[in-house]
């Protein structure tokens, strides 16, 4: 998209307009300053996504739009979650973290705090496998994704 | 050389061969109106309220084809244009409207008369600009004209706080533009086209189906020839009346709602449905789960998302409708194939039998003037050359039903939208655009007292619009829904303490008329036409009681319609 003011609402306006469900977004600058790049995850019959494509590309501010399922593609998705750690439970924190390659980026005497990446589902997992009443805070960034291969959206 | 800003928004103008613009003063546009004032290419008409300037530059556009302009001020005067922006955005109509904006360094302050005129407008415009430097102001001129009058038209809005009209900067119109994000596909790919193709010439029970995408693009004499090649029966959309001859035995009158039932009964039982520039609106396709049960189905649209939005269709065609019509000619022409004769004449004999229904017949006897009555009687008169514009409800379906237009541009109505208070401002823009032209304004006593102020503006500038007012004392369509669908509960529908509308329109410099016999209409409307350079408000006393037939019903399907 133009890395303009109003381009993000437009976006979210069209979704809120049209009555179509945002599951998440995620939006950063690119290498070209005067773009930035918004993955955005919803949910629809064919039909659905094949409005909501198009009504994405009557935006004037949306230079290119790919969906990503159309073929084999890479997701990702940043979670920091803080866990009450304390006493026996610390171990189990960090094996757990250890399984699903997340790193602990801060400790006190009572907690830690996780950092893990990868799909929805894995961080799902994760989050599944710890005790819940000792999860304090989640915060997830929203999915990225690319296409594998030689599949790219440039401009 | 350098200019201020509000300069340089008068040489865009200037430079965009703007003749007209629409709009009403305040403290954000006062250095702009300080520009305008010291010029005289680009002339200001100044409206009563700023919805009628929006309405004014929309049946402007309209009627020529042309992008409507709109200026205002900061908050109250934007949020008053917005009823027409979004009237406009509804039927696609190309307006760039200029709103002012607080200064830049007060956005966000709650300044006086601030408000977010960029944010209100977003789901009602093509696209929006504010303009943060005077840099960029001549370039945002540009690209607004660009995207309104391109693709599938709408409106623009440009807001632009004050500091940046009084700041100086280089000026420089650019002749072209061209925008990454923006490429408005134009031509149909071929191969879809010759499938289109092959499909009318193997059916049987054919139908078009045309709308207003065909007076967008100018496409009126293209549609013509191609109909006329095909033999094909053809309806219009109220949105696409008189893109096709009325007068033309090819032609079965407006679908729909309250179309003909000749129409909706020819759409219910085709086998091949060729959509032109219409977008399958649920006036037009009542139930979805009915609608055209055996036809396959054409498309063609210069906007991809109008195309399969509604109904699932078969050959899709994105491009501008004239070109696609023209190449269609071309490898119609070039196959040396028509369509089953045999099976054609079998269909029109069928449609012949739906015609002579004549769902359009109505009570020719009454002692009370018959709305109908009035609008054949208008046909008649002004031999079917009037532009005419209408506002919304009963006397707007009679309009599109009785006034027969052969011409496209002539007939103009808030379709989309459905915007009450549209039809009389929007005749002045149609009267300024046309000035030797007779401009009639059909409307309801309704409606018509959603814009009344702007008689005001009609004695100002001469506009010697005819207003036929079909006075039935009811918001008559609200009216009829009770009947039909509340068991006659008429909750708010009755117009009580009217004005005399006679002596308003005297009291505003015009002619007033009061018709309630039968017997009048037609020498009354006569008198009315004769003078020219007058405004005539004529009042006609109608039936109270008379409904808008044929209909179709929500939730029914176009064959189910009620007849009388
Ligand atoms: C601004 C606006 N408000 C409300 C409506 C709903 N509405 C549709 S038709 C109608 C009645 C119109 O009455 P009138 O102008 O007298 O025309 P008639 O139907 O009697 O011919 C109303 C209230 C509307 N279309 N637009």
């Amino acid at each position: 998209m133009e890395n303009e003011a109003g381009a993000l609402s437009r976006v979210a306006g069209l979704f809120s307009a049209r009555g179509y469900n945002i599951e998440s977004l995620t939006v950063a600058p690119t290498e070209d300053p005067s773009l930035s790049r918004m993955t955005l995850v919803t949910r629809g019959t064919d039909e659905v996504i094949e409005q909501i494509t198009k009504q994405l590309n009557k935006l004037i501010d949306v230079v290119k739009l790919m969906d990503m399922y159309e073929g084999p593609h890479i997701e990702r998705e940043l979670m920091l979650i803080k866990v009450r750690a304390a006493n026996g439970g610390r171990e189990e924190v960090k094996r757990l973290a250890d399984i699903f390659r997340g790193r602990i980026v801060d400790v006190t005497d009572t907690l830690y705090t996780v950092e893990l990446t990868g799909d929805g589902e894995k961080l799902d997992a994760f989050i599944a496998a710890l005790p819940q009443a000792d999860i304090i805070e989640v915060v997830r960034s929203g999915v990225t994704g690319i296409a594998r291969g030689e599949r790219a959206l440039r401009v | 050389m350098e200019l201020s800003g509000a300069d340089i928004f008068v040489h865009c103008l200037q430079d965009e061969g703007v003749e007209m613009v629409f709009g009403y003063p305040g403290g954000a546009v006062l250095p702009i109106y300080d520009a305008l004032y010291q010029q005289d290419k680009v002339q200001h008409i100044l409206v009563r309220h700023e919805q009628a300037a929006t309405h004014a530059a929309d049946g402007y556009a309209r009627s020529t084809g042309k992008p409507g302009v709109v200026l205002v001020t900061s908050g109250p005067g934007a949020t008053n244009a917005v009823t027409g922006i979004a009237t406009a955005y509804m039927d696609s109509i190309p307006l760039v409207v200029f709103t002012g904006q607080v200064p830049t360094a007060l956005i966000g302050n709650d300044a006086f008369q601030e408000v977010d005129s960029v944010g209100i407008t977003r789901p009602c415009v093509k696209h929006n600009f504010l303009v943060k430097r005077v840099e960029d102001l001549a370039e945002t001129i540009k690209k607004a004209f660009y995207v309104a009058t391109t693709g599938r038209p709408g409106p623009v809005v440009v807001d632009i706080p004050k500091d940046v009209s009084t700041q100086v900067t280089e000026y420089r119109y650019p002749k072209r533009i061209s925008m990454r994000s923006y490429n408005p596909t134009v031509k149909g790919h071929p191969r879809q086209i010759r499938k289109a193709v092959e499909l009318m010439l193997e059916a049987r029970r054919p139908v078009l189906y045309t709308g207003g995408g065909v007076v967008l693009d100018k496409a009126s004499r293209a549609l013509v020839e191609f109909t006329r090649l095909l033999g094909f029966p053809i309806t219009n959309t109220l949105m696409g009346l008189g893109s096709y001859p009325a007068t033309d035995r090819q032609f079965l009158g407006m679908l729909g709602m309250h179309g003909t039932y000749e129409a909706n009964m020819a759409m219910h039982n085709c086998d091949v449905l060729v959509a032109i520039g219409a977008r399958f609106d649920d006036r037009v396709t009542g139930n979805v789960e009915k609608f055209c049960p055996t036809a396959r189905i054409v498309h063609v649209d210069i906007d991809p998302a109008s195309i399969s939005k509604n109904v699932k269709v078969d050959v899709p065609i994105v491009g501008a409708v004239g070109q696609v019509l023209r190449e269609m000619i071309k490898q119609l022409k070039a196959t040396g194939r028509r369509p089953d004769e045999a099976a054609l004449a079998e269909w029109w004999k069928q449609i012949e039998e739906w015609r002579a229904m004549d769902c359009l017949k109505y009570d020719r006897d009454s002692d009370q003037i018959k709305p109908q009555q009035v609008l054949e009687t208008l046909y008649k008169v002004t031999r079917g050359k009037a532009y005419v514009t209408s506002d919304v409800g009963q006397h707007q379906m009679w309009a599109a039903q009785f006034y027969k237009f052969d011409k496209p541009n002539r007939w103009i109505n808030s379709g989309g939208l459905g915007t009450m208070g549209f039809g009389f401002p929007a005749a002045m823009g149609v009267q300024l655009a046309h000035p030797d032209e007779t401009v009639v304004c059909v409307t309801g006593e309704g409606s018509i007292q959603m814009c009344i102020q702007e008689l005001s503006t009609c004695l100002q500038y001469g506009l010697p619009v005819k207003i036929v007012n079909l006075n039935n004392r009811y918001l008559g369509m609200v009216r009829q829904w009770q009947e039909f669908f509340y068991q006659g509960r008429y909750a708010m529908s009755y117009m009580e303490s009217l004005p005399d509308f006679v002596r308003l329109a005297e009291s505003y410099g015009h002619v007033g008329m009061q018709i309630t016999d039968p017997a009048d209409v037609e020498p009354a409307m006569k008198e009315a036409m004769k003078m020219k350079d007058r405004l005539v408000f004529m009042n006609f006393l109608t039936d109270p009681a008379e409904n808008v037939y044929p209909m179709v019903p929500a939730g029914a399907g176009q064959n189910e319609m009620i007849l009388v």
